[in-house]
């Protein structure tokens, strides 16, 4: 158990300390450390985290911390992986509203970051069509996933469209009878 | 005193902040610098844009940034002396604050759902969460095809080849050849330095 927490706050160390522009940014890094690498969750077990972690409140990456560490360790892990996301924004943070105030102007910082913003929407297609296989899309159900782009694009909120899914999800499963025929 | 206040502001931005990073931007907004007025809005600016622009989840550096600020800027704080250093317990209370309450909620669901996973209406819930998943990761990278991170075709068009360049890359790499995301994210940044800091295209 010790190691695991260990490489619980290492991993989520890494995910806080290498992803610009926020949660969805971290999705890629996470998946491929958590779910790849590590083997804590597998592909399904990671979608139903980050549905559950849209629709609660709080701050994605550390709700996807919570639930991971957890799962691998009980409350303390939780509590281990939560820090480890947090903890490198807080030494960044810090270092930079102490000592860099003017950071934001630097143009050898604006380039890096010319070049990276690209890459990290390269980054979040991935997991798009890579999930599409563990998430059963067919041509049943395409209809789903292309309509909640498009809700969000026009502009609802992300975690109401998980909660009417989730509803959505709760009275189909009242109304079947079988407990097989849907595959994990 | 600006402890308790911070800490009671940023439970309560944690516990109901239900839009990820840039709605959590709008409440810590609405919150320390309209109601409380802890923070100018200028410096709340550049808040965000150090917030979006440096790693980790945007609400987390927001508000480790927003604690810091609050507490250097408290008239009270100021008249004690060595600001920097309660500046620092304050980043760290507002941190903690707007995570504590949201990691309750979660682990009080995680052990529901580990409980109940083979059970036919959780699966039911999951099969429809899925494919709606993957709809909201493909929003949130069409919504990112912006100006601001490609350049723009006309004005930027050299900066707007080389990101769509990037992108493509990095999409094939990471897709098909399994690339490190850590190394592959470094890398373009020494690719920008390289083309628009020293060559300057």
């Amino acid at each position: 158990m010790k190691s695991h927490n260990k490489d619980l706050f290492v991993t989520f160390m890494k995910i806080g300390g290498f992803t610009l522009g926020g949660g969805a940014a971290m999705i890629p890094l996470m998946e491929q450390q958590v779910v790849t690498q590590h083997q804590w969750l597998s592909h399904s077990e990671f979608m139903d985290v980050m549905a559950v972690s849209q629709a609660t409140p709080g701050v994605f990456a550390v709700n996807m911390a919570s639930h991971i560490g957890y799962k691998v360790g009980g409350i303390r892990s939780g509590i281990i992986a939560s820090l480890g996301v947090v903890f490198p924004s807080l030494i960044i943070i810090l270092l930079i509203a102490i000592i860099f105030s003017r950071f934001r102007d630097n143009r050898w910082v604006e380039a890096a970051f010319m070049g990276i913003r690209p890459a990290v929407v390269a980054l979040l297609a991935v997991p798009v069509f890579k999930m599409g296989k563990t998430a059963r899309v067919t041509w049943s159900n395409v209809w789903i996933p292309i309509l909640s782009t498009a809700l969000i694009i026009y502009g609802v909120t992300p975690a109401l469209i998980i909660l009417v899914a989730g509803v959505a999800g709760f009275l189909y499963g009242l109304t079947r009878k079988d407990n097989q025929q849907l595959s994990k | 005193m600006i402890f308790i206040k911070l800490f009671l502001v940023f439970s309560y931005i944690g516990l109901f902040n239900f839009g990820g990073g840039y709605a959590m931007l709008s409440f810590i907004e609405q919150e320390v610098v309209a109601k409380q007025v802890w923070i100018s809005e200028a410096e709340f600016t550049d808040i965000v844009a150090i917030s979006q622009m440096t790693p980790g989840p945007i609400g987390i550096n927001c508000a480790t940034y927003v604690g810091y600020t609050a507490v250097v800027n408290d008239p009270f704080i100021q008249s004690i002396g060595a600001p920097q250093f309660f500046g620092i317990l304050g980043s760290i209370l507002a941190t903690i604050s707007v995570v504590w309450l949201p990691f309750l909620v979660m682990i009080w669901i995680s052990h529901i759902i580990i409980k109940h996973k083979d059970h036919k209406v959780t699966r039911s819930i999951f099969a429809i969460l899925r494919p709606a998943i993957i709809g909201l990761l493909a929003a949130a990278a069409i919504s990112l095809m912006n100006i601001e991170n490609f350049g723009h075709p006309s004005t930027q068009t050299n900066q707007f080849i080389l990101s769509i360049i990037i992108c493509m890359t990095v999409f094939c790499g990471v897709f098909w050849r399994k690339w490190n995301i850590i190394y592959t994210t470094l890398i373009c940044g020494i690719i920008g330095i390289i083309a628009y800091g020293l060559i300057g295209i």
